[in-house]
């Protein structure tokens, strides 16, 4: 018994990894302020959810905001919910920046970067698509203009896939 | 004594597993906490006009150009 014990405090100091979000996985639970009120993803349940993780500082966030606007616009009758959490630190440079620019879709703020850490992201900016069963349809990392119709392409799959 | 010699040999498993994770239990700067690092004054250099000054002083005197134009700091985005 004390040797078991032993062994597992071992192998948890070598193994303090983190896993990463794959396809097919459920969608981890994320619960969230939100400009106007708070934000659960879980109720977003039955439509297809592109999620996407941002901070003021990075420059291709910036750049995908008018194409989020733009698929928000283009699919959100067809059941597409754009959902941008952004992870700033400091949360009026948050503030500052969505005076800046226009957001035509719901935006989760996580100054402590819970969800973050949760959904491990590896870059930024960084977008997963969950389909209307909750399952993680996309991982994305990054966002450069070539990008944009692979990307159109995953969400109408998506937006497809539940009906 | 045989109770000594395990205690030994627990203590000597223990030091050899802590430096086999070396720095691996100190996390390093997460991608979403480098807001700091992604300001212009991060740059190695800070001065746009003193840099293009140096970018062309190596471009001619050298042959060589490029490599240090990226635009932002330690931003690190993709």
């Amino acid at each position: 018994m004390r040797h078991s014990v032993f062994t597992l405090a071992l192998a948890s100091v070598i193994c303090a990894s983190s896993l990463a979000i794959e396809v097919g996985q459920s969608a981890p639970e994320i619960q969230l302020p939100g400009r106007t009120g708070a934000i659960k993803l879980s109720e977003l349940k039955g439509k297809a959810v592109y999620l996407d993780f941002w901070a003021s500082w990075c420059g291709p966030c910036k750049q995908s905001f008018p194409w989020m606007n733009e698929m928000q616009a283009k699919y959100g009758a067809k059941g597409l919910q754009v959902l941008a959490v952004n992870l700033d630190q400091k949360p009026e440079d948050a503030a500052n920046f969505l005076q800046q620019t226009k957001a035509d879709f719901l935006i989760a703020l996580d100054p402590t970067g819970q969800s973050a850490q949760k959904y491990n992201v590896k870059g930024m900016p960084s977008s997963l698509l969950i389909g209307r069963d909750g399952k993680v349809t996309m991982v994305h990392t990054g966002f450069h203009a070539a990008s944009k119709a692979e990307l159109e392409r995953a969400i109408v799959a998506a937006l497809e896939a539940g009906k | 004594m045989k109770a000594l010699q395990r205690m030994a040999l627990r203590l000597a498993l223990s030091a050899a597993a802590l430096a086999a994770t070396g720095c691996a239990s100190i996390t390093p700067v997460r991608p979403w906490e480098k807001g700091i690092l992604a300001k212009p004054e991060m740059t190695f250099e800070g001065d746009t006009l003193d840099l293009m000054f140096t970018e062309h002083i190596l471009a001619s005197r050298e042959g060589a150009a490029g490599g240090t134009g990226a635009g932002g700091g330690g931003c690190g985005c993709y």
